[in-house]
């Protein structure tokens, strides 16, 4: 249990950083997990330099999803377009840190998956996916 | 030029993995099963495997988040990239989970053809097709109204390929459904090629390969086809499982097929909208046990290799066509040059049945029968035939066997 549920997860689990829908924003995307009903809406504003300047998370999940996609937020903010392709899902597990079976993967990429499949598209998650 | 079989790899050591092989017939004589085109025996490591799951990690997949689920699911998603590498598909996710090449076709009928088949359209089905590649076409016709046409064989029991381009040029062709391997013929058809010609002419073409995957390396990417249905019972795996490959691009663009749990993103009480692929088109509890047997014996026939198998198939074949052909009063149907491990064959003045009853007096199960071919068997003028098929555990003691034992009927039923 404190394995998974460590404090860094508790924390950004529980107060999630970024709640909110960003307006007027330059992506709104919501991306859900059929398999436990979690849905993840994002929404981002990027500047002319293609810099993103604004980021809102809404939508509910577990702990797990939540610290991951609140957690993924704060590395993004900051970030061109073109730099977020480059974070993949190692970068994912390494910022929660925590052991993940299979099952809870696919809540910690809830919120990475909706932001490559929002800006890229499905095509680009899926060359990701495809071991 | 073939090598004997025991210079390609040790069917005795390889028959020793399976423990049905090793028992007696209740005539006293060891077992000569030689019916594994309808349904092959399963070595000891993937009986061990369906034992495992059912005694330490019974679970349902995709859904608990216990550990139990966990290891089910793993075992699960191992074995569809286990039959991503076999056939070689692009993605995990052109492989569907079903229950056998019967139901992979139903589905590709059920959705692509119900989604694209209309009145003045016309589909492709060989004559050599068995029932599960004619009749969900048939259904889907007489509702929808288009036209089937069936492509001729050749005396030789091949397709005859100037016809099958004769009738492509008619410009409503939109599919052609083929056997890769026929299971009375054991013709190996000419699938790359059939598949361009279909391909030109706008047509998709839907593979029947339940006899061909077990037997022989399959490509699915250098045959470039559009869908492939095979089962896992004809390789080793248990009944129950099969395989469902179709092009992305298809199954994307398809309709779902059942309705129900795994197969939606979100469902209201409006509406749902599908999930991803291959979950699509897996709606309800798979049959778990069935699909980790199917990786397992993947790996057991890898680690044989196909080549290995598949030349082993054919010395093994053309060692009982030499036998049967030395025989009087025995007709072989179908002599293509390229084929696979079935056999068809009649004994003058016996019924197939009661030469399957005396043949299996002697221990040496083989099935008579049309075959789920009734349209062929009519064709070849025949009502039934007896069939012997080899597998990776056939040796050539066992087609001996066979021999004598038709040698023994032919003088039993001349009294």
């Amino acid at each position: 249990m404190d394995a998974m549920y460590r404090e860094n997860i508790l924390d950004h689990g529980m107060n999630p950083r970024h709640k909110g829908v960003v307006n007027p924003a330059t992506l709104d995307f919501e991306m859900r997990n059929p398999l436990c009903g979690d849905r993840l809406r994002l929404t981002l504003r990027v500047n002319a330099e293609q810099v993103i300047t604004h980021i809102g998370w809404d939508g509910e999940g577990c702990a797990v999803s939540q610290a991951a996609a609140s957690m993924l937020g704060e590395r993004i903010l900051g970030l061109s377009i073109d730099e977020v392709k480059h974070i993949g899902k190692e970068d994912v597990f390494d910022m929660l840190g925590i052991p993940l079976t299979a099952n809870r993967v696919k809540c910690a990429l809830l919120g990475l998956k909706a932001l490559h499949v929002g800006l890229y598209g499905l095509e680009f998650w899926q060359s990701e996916d495809e071991e | 030029m073939t090598l004997p079989a025991e210079h390609i790899f040790d069917v005795k050591t390889i028959k020793a993995d399976f423990p049905i092989l090793a028992q007696h017939h209740q005539t006293g004589n060891l077992l000569t099963y030689l019916d594994s085109a309808a349904s092959s025996q399963m070595p000891e490591v993937v009986i061990e495997a369906l034992n495992d799951y059912h005694r330490r990690y019974h679970a349902n997949v995709h859904r608990g988040i216990h550990q139990l689920s966990e290891l089910a699911t793993d075992a699960y998603e191992s074995a569809r990239k286990k039959v991503k590498g076999f056939i070689n598909a692009k993605s995990k996710r052109e492989i569907v989970f079903t229950k056998g090449t019967t139901e992979g076709i139903n589905l590709v009928v059920n959705t692509w053809g119900r989604a694209n088949l209309k009145v003045g359209d016309v589909i492709l089905v060989s004559q050599m097709e068995h029932h599960a590649n004619i009749v969900p076409y048939q259904m889907l016709a007489q509702e929808k109204g288009f036209t089937i046409r069936f492509i001729p064989i050749t005396p030789h029991g091949e397709i005859d390929m100037p016809a099958y381009q004769r009738l492509l040029s008619d410009h409503s062709v939109k599919l052609v459904a083929i056997t890769h391997c026929s299971n009375v013929l054991g013709t190996i058809n000419p699938i790359a090629d059939m598949t361009r010609l279909a391909h030109e002419a706008g047509a998709i073409i839907v593979v029947d390969g339940a006899q061909s995957v077990p037997h022989m390396p399959v490509d699915i990417q250098a045959l470039d086809v559009d869908f492939f249905a095979f089962s896992g019972h004809k390789m080793c795996a248990p009944t129950g499982v099969g395989v469902l490959y179709g092009k992305q691009a298809h199954l994307e663009a398809m309709p779902p097929f059942l309705g129900g749990g795994s197969m939606i993103s979100e469902v209201t009480f409006d509406g749902f909208t599908c999930g991803e692929l291959p979950a699509k088109f897996e709606a309800g509890t798979p049959n778990i046990a069935q699909a980790i047997g199917l990786g397992y014996a993947i790996d057991y026939l890898s680690n044989i290799s196909l080549d290995a198998i598949h030349a082993h198939i054919q010395n093994i074949t053309h060692y009982a066509l030499d036998c049967l052909r030395e025989l009087p009063n025995i007709t072989v149907y179908g002599d293509s040059t390229s084929r696979g491990g079935v056999i068809s064959f009649t004994l003058a003045n016996v019924h197939a049945h009661d030469l399957s009853q005396a043949l299996d007096f002697e221990g040496i199960a083989v099935r008579s029968g049309h075959h789920c071919a009734q349209p062929l068997h009519r064709l070849l003028g025949v009502g039934a035939t007896t069939r012997a098929s080899f597998y990776v555990y056939t040796t050539h003691e066992d087609v001996d066997r066979l021999i004598s034992a038709l040698h023994k009927t032919t003088v039993f039923f001349k009294r």
